[in-house]
């Protein structure tokens, strides 16, 4: 495995180009030998961050960039897995109000970023400089623990 | 019904006891959408039981969990019941991330939805 491999990706905001972005970061990690229900969560994570960008970044409205960059980890204090940044130029969305509802209210919506945080693990939000928002999620093996100190670098 | 990999096929089938939905390919945000209409017309005829067959859907993202949430409230609301069947097994995962595995009745497969 290539401890410095990076895939990086950038699509417009069309609901049209979520199968593509799946299937080469499912390509991806499955070169990075992560197993089958880890390329899953990896692959479903991606989408849902990239679906919430799309619906609620930029309201839906098609053509708008979105830049996502893959990376391989191997840092000595919390172990390998690779981490996960969505970077749009959208609407800046309080960070508090970016959080999972409440799963015993049953209703469709908001299921995207409960998701997010159960498959990952560690999902952060920020304002990008000079607007928009930037998601860093990582993933570790589950050979591995995190440090509960090791948070996403600041940008 | 196309079954390309990356579309959503859908094709629906009434039988006297269960209108029976067949969905066939990835259901996300671009094809949640189709999804939804397909479903949301089933209920104008109030169908006692709608059975989704998800045998052949490989992928489901919350916007597809969402849809098929919407159409069993408003089934609900109707007096219709709603039963999945064949979920692959991340599919059903999203389900039970969700916790929604536990709103739904699924069934194996068709013939064990018509006897719940």
């Amino acid at each position: 495995m290539s401890e410095s491999a990076e895939l990086n990706l950038e699509i417009t905001s069309d609901p049209g180009e979520l199968a593509q972005v799946r299937e080469a970061i499912r390509k991806w990690a499955i070169v990075q030998q992560w197993s089958d229900t880890e390329v899953a969560d990896i692959v479903l994570a991606a989408d849902e961050a990239l679906s919430n960008v799309i619906r609620h970044g930029y309201d839906g409205e098609p053509g708008h960039p979105i830049e996502i960059h893959v990376r391989a980890l191997a840092d000595d204090r919390v172990g390998s897995g690779l981490e996960i940044v969505v970077r749009d130029y959208g609407k800046q969305v309080p960070l508090d109000q970016i959080c999972g509802r409440d799963l015993d209210d049953i209703r469709p919506g908001g299921l995207g970023v409960h998701i997010i945080h159960s498959v990952m693990s560690e999902v952060k939000y920020e304002h990008a400089p000079g607007g928009g928002m930037r998601l860093v999620m990582r993933k570790y093996r589950a050979s591995t623990s995190a440090s509960p100190d090791a948070r996403p670098e600041e940008p | 019904m196309s079954n390309s990999p990356h579309q959503l096929g859908v094709s629906v089938r009434r039988d006297p006891d269960a209108t029976i939905v067949t969905l066939a390919g990835e259901v996300d945000l671009r094809t949640s959408p189709q999804l939804r209409n397909t479903l949301h017309e089933l209920l104008e005829n109030r169908p006692p039981r709608i059975i989704i067959d998800l045998s052949d859907v490989s992928y489901v993202d919350s916007s597809g969990v969402g849809t098929i949430v919407e159409l069993k409230r408003r089934a609900m609301r109707s007096g219709s019941d709603v039963i999945l069947v064949g979920l692959q097994t991340r599919v059903r995962s999203v389900f039970e991330i969700t916790r929604l595995d536990k709103f739904f009745t699924i069934a194996k497969d068709i013939d064990e939805a018509r006897k719940v």
